[in-house]
């Protein structure tokens, strides 16, 4: 009895312990509530919204790209999708198969969509189709009853409207390579985003992108979206105002027609580029949609090149258009004056080698301006003979030959000013005299590019004002005073009238080009340069004909000009690769200075 | 009429009255409290619908109050008699379902009454306690506190234990082992004992951890580390403490919790609820829940010790500690307290046998509460 007394008090006296402990556990938990719920609340709440928040990128609309009178070059197209939301039909085959009776899919296509039905959860929409037109999506409208899970998405694109004419100025948009950052702007890493390639598109990409906007939405465990929380619009991209004229971009297109060349034309006192054609070119709109390899081998392996940009990478011997620069040295350094003549047999000796003048017969004796006006060899020669290399050099570079002009296309190519130090740093020999006779007729080392000739014949159209070439149009009240060339008004006198006489004197090597719009009419230098030797058996048995040489092998043709002669405003370089002769340059040269005359009336400066 | 004590004891057979009168008003209300926060959290679950949740469970917990209240008015001898039979017929349902959960080729643990699913496992709880008190009210302490007199309780421990383990289910095995472990501890089985099973168990554990499933191993791995694998095993305990945390101290409001409306909480019908709860509820839903759950066993350990006997006593007891094992172990675990091993907070969260068992339990505490001056021998 008293034992199981005992067994009462300690089960009592246990049981009162037990519960105690039960208690103080239960108040344990009210503890670790206090630490996670008060303590730490803060970390879980960021957690939770991490958890739930998505945030979105909404990608603003990229900034226009106009021509100098307002006309689009570069927009953004509606661009429809069509996209399936495989949880919105009871059956995704019969879907696909009765939307491929209202547009038909390639089995490409199809495999690529089977593969992200398969890869994606089903309330994710997968896209079908891109870039539809107006037939297939009022098809599609039209039987939407009949295609469940099938939508409608509006995207934008970006369009140029005038395909191939500016595509080596305006450039592309296409996919963010791996070579960018992707840090640097969130935009980058949004799927499918695209930024600038080349060009204008790639020069003022900072403007042109905008500012991306934000989207919060709620999204469940899986990733569905439950609703928007917040949405904060992006800032549109900037427009960007371009010094191009479109109907002279258009025109130096045409003109260029199916030649490989180029046309640059700017304004000789503001360096504003009016037109900045190369040929052929390619259509951006199709990179923006990425090429087939075909394409893609296509534009590469064409012989004419419609990759490169020929303004600006295409180098070439100046030939002839370089006479007015060793002219202008000669002038200066009083090695020639106004008077002086040389007298052109055809041909000169220096030691064992002769020097032809393109002119078999000779132009006999010839002053500058005559020189100019015949394009005569031997007088150039010979002024050269006398200047030296540095001489010619240290003019040329005044007239901005051999610096890149930095106008913010990309693979800009410096052209080539050769001198005695080069030589001597690059071969160890020193500069034969024979090297500076063929530099006066632009031949030898010198290498220029189109733009550069274009700023060339505009410095020396607008009396010797150091312009530079620029894409951006003029602002008046960003004026600033241009540098002056050390050369002489009457240097630049008989030079002009030289290449006043080329055009529109009886003789002159463009005479055929000239024109005379209201009394206005141009001046200009024609160059035609070899790209082949003419070896002396072949001079003794009759150079080939032009025509009958292979295309690749017959002369480049250049020419630069300006107009009006008495007025210069346009300054412009035309190239045509194995254009024969530099007279073919010159007539486009005329056809499109002639037009900017005609189109003269409609050009506003901003004020 | 005036009755001598002695007199009072022996031929004492309640009323229905009497039986009646004799329920705990005040526990039955907190019992239906928390059951109706239950169907609350289960509605909020479904977002904000019935089902299918909320009303079915509902119904279970009438089904269940039927049985607290048929069993409330169930005399105690009752009970004493039944005891081991009860237990037996247990064990042989924990038989069949391992037998048939053998032949079905995978984890059976219950039998399909029709109606509902029955949990042998759950029925245990009570079982055993029921066994254990009837076979410890006979001993004399000195046989209690022998070596030999811990023979037949370990065999009634181990066999149920060993059975629910084969099912898997460890988080009901280690539920009976530590109601077992606490009745003993309450008989008065020497510390000595205690400490040496402890230091038994504690050098087996290596080896025991050998037989774990690797689900299981994941399990308490993950526990110990959850950021080990955060989209695999770990991902629960993470999310869960997210849900909570997030809460604060007023939570987001009914319906409003982000963690568990958008799914990143799982199971919140479930083990999770109480997470949930927390959630919406904040601290002070919680701590409300842990009130009331405290409250139900501070009642039970009053009616336990108020009781005269000792077999009531110490089946108030056992139940109690069966509960309050359910209550710990299921938020200590969403707490991330404990490794997640699939306990039940019992009258929350979604599960049938659960609530039968756990009303079943209640209706008993409160029949020992009504039967507390019946004295009973060592039969």
């Amino acid at each position: 009895m008293n034992r199981d007394n005992d067994k009462g008090k300690i089960l009592i006296s246990r049981s009162l312990f037990l519960g105690s402990v039960q208690l103080l556990l239960l108040f344990m938990l009210i503890f670790r509530l206090y630490y996670l719920q008060v303590y730490q609340a803060d970390k879980y709440r960021t957690l939770a919204d991490e958890n739930r928040i998505s945030t979105r990128l909404l990608v603003p609309p990229r900034g226009i790209i106009y021509d100098r009178h307002g006309n689009m070059l570069a927009e953004n197209k509606q661009n429809f999708q069509v996209m399936l939301v495989p949880e919105q039909t009871p059956n995704v085959d019969k879907t696909l198969s009765a939307l491929k009776k209202v547009m038909p899919l390639s089995a490409d296509e199809e495999k690529k969509i089977r593969k992200s039905l398969r890869r994606n959860r089903s309330f994710v929409p997968v896209k079908i189709k891109d870039n539809l037109d107006w037939e297939q999506l009022t098809k599609i409208m039209l039987n939407m009853p009949d295609l469940p899970g099938i939508s409608i998405d509006e995207g934008l694109s970006r369009y140029y409207p005038f395909d191939n004419i500016f595509s080596h100025v305006i450039g592309y948009v296409a996919a963010v390579g791996e070579d960018v950052d992707t840090k640097k702007d969130p935009l980058l890493e949004v799927p499918g985003f695209k930024i600038g390639k080349s060009g204008i598109e790639k020069l003022y990409e900072n403007d042109l992108r905008g500012v991306a906007g934000n989207q919060k939405l709620e999204v469940n465990a899986v990733g569905r979206i439950m609703k928007e929380i917040e949405s904060e619009e992006g800032v549109s991209g900037k427009r960007v105002d371009l010094s191009l004229d479109l109907r002279l971009q258009k025109e130096a297109y045409d003109l260029l027609g199916d030649e490989s060349g180029a046309i640059v034309m700017m304004k000789v006192d503001t360096g504003e580029l009016l037109s900045f054609a190369s040929a052929p070119a390619f259509d951006p709109n199709l990179f923006g949609n990425g090429l087939s390899s075909i394409e893609w081998k296509e534009l590469q392996d064409n012989e004419k090149k419609p990759l490169l940009n020929k303004a600006v990478s295409g180098q070439y011997s100046p030939g002839s258009t370089f006479k007015m620069i060793v002219g202008l040295a000669a002038l200066k350094h009083g090695v020639n004056s106004k008077k002086t003549k040389s007298f052109c047999s055809g041909k000169m000796s220096l030691g064992n080698h002769t020097f032809h003048c393109w002119k078999d017969a000779g132009h006999g004796y010839v002053d500058m301006e005559q020189a100019l006006q015949h394009s005569c060899d031997i007088y150039f020669y010979e002024a050269a003979q006398k200047l030296g290399i540095n001489k010619i050099a240290d003019m040329a570079r005044e007239f901005g030959l051999g610096f890149k002009t930095n106008i913010g296309i990309e693979n800009e190519k410096s052209g080539f000013i050769p001198d005695t130090d080069w030589k001597m740093r690059k071969f160890g020999e020193p500069w034969q005299q024979g090297e500076s006779i063929i530099s006066g007729i632009g031949q030898g080392y010198i290498l220029t590019t189109p733009v550069q000739l274009a700023t060339m014949i505009s410095r020396i159209a607008n009396g010797g004002y150091e312009v530079s070439p620029t894409f951006t149009k003029y602002d008046k009240s960003k004026k600033q005073e241009l540098r002056k060339i050390d050369v002489s008004p009457y240097g630049l006198e008989i030079v002009k009238k030289g290449m006043y006489d080329v055009i529109n004197t009886v003789g002159g090597t463009a005479y055929s080009a000239r024109f005379d719009f209201k009394g206005q009419k141009m001046a200009g230098k024609t160059g035609t340069t070899q790209v082949r030797r003419i070896s002396m058996k072949e001079r003794q048995s009759g150079v080939l004909k032009q025509e009958d040489l292979p295309w690749k092998y017959r002369n480049h043709a250049l020419f630069v000009g300006y107009a009006p002669h008495d007025n210069p405003k346009y300054g412009v370089a035309v190239l045509i690769e194995h254009g024969k002769s530099g007279t073919a340059a010159a007539h486009l040269g005329g056809k499109i200075l002639r037009k900017a005359l005609e189109l003269d009336a409609t050009d506003q400066p901003i004020d | 009429m005036y009755k001598t004590y002695e007199e009072g004891f022996r031929s004492q057979k309640l009323s229905f009255i009497e039986r009646f009168w004799g329920i705990s008003f005040s526990y039955v209300m907190f019992i239906s409290i928390l059951a109706a926060i239950g169907g609350v959290m289960l509605y909020s679950a479904a977002n904000g619908k019935w089902y299918p949740w909320a009303f079915p469970q509902l119904m279970r917990f009438g089904l269940g109050f039927c049985a607290m209240m048929f069993f409330a008015f169930v005399d105690i001898r009752i009970f004493l008699r039944y005891s081991y039979l009860f237990y037996f017929a247990v064990l042989i349902m924990l038989v069949i379902v391992e037998v048939a959960g053998y032949v079905g080729m995978g984890a059976q643990r219950w039998i399909n009454l029709g109606f509902m699913k029955l949990q042998p496992s759950e029925l245990m709880k009570i079982a055993l306690v029921m066994a254990l008190a009837r076979y410890f009210n006979s001993c004399t302490l000195q046989r209690i506190e022998s070596i030999k007199g811990l023979i037949i309780p370990l065999i009634l421990v181990i066999m149920p234990v060993g059975l629910v383990l084969t099912q898997p289910d460890l988080g009901t095995a280690l539920m009976l082992l530590f109601t077992a472990g606490a009745m003993f501890f309450a008989v008065g089985i020497q510390l000595w004992k205690f400490g040496l099973v402890a230091v038994g168990v504690l050098t087996s554990l290596p080896l025991a951890w050998q037989f774990l499933h690797t689900y299981q191993k994941n399990r308490v791995l993950t526990f110990l580390d959850p950021e080990r694998d955060p989209l695999g095993t770990g991902y629960h305990i993470i999310q869960s403490k997210i849900a909570l945390g997030s809460g604060g101290v007023f939570g987001k409001g009914f319906l409003n919790g982000t963690q568990s409306h958008l799914n990143f909480l799982p199971e919140k019908h479930t083990d999770f609820i109480f997470t949930m709860l927390s959630e919406e509820f904040g601290m002070i839903g919680a701590v409300f829940v842990i009130v009331i759950n405290l409250i139900i066993i501070a009642y039970s350990y009053v009616f336990a010790l108020r009781s005269a006997s000792y077999y009531g006593k110490l089946l108030a007891i056992g139940l109690a500690t069966s509960y309050f094992l359910y209550v710990i172990i299921n938020m200590a675990m969403v707490l991330g307290l404990l490794p997640v091993v699939g306990v039940p907070l019992p009258l929350i969260s979604y599960g049938g046998t659960v609530v039968l068992s756990v009303m079943s339990s209640f209706g008993i505490i409160l029949a020992i509460n009504t039967n507390r001056n019946i004295n009973i021998g060592k039969d």
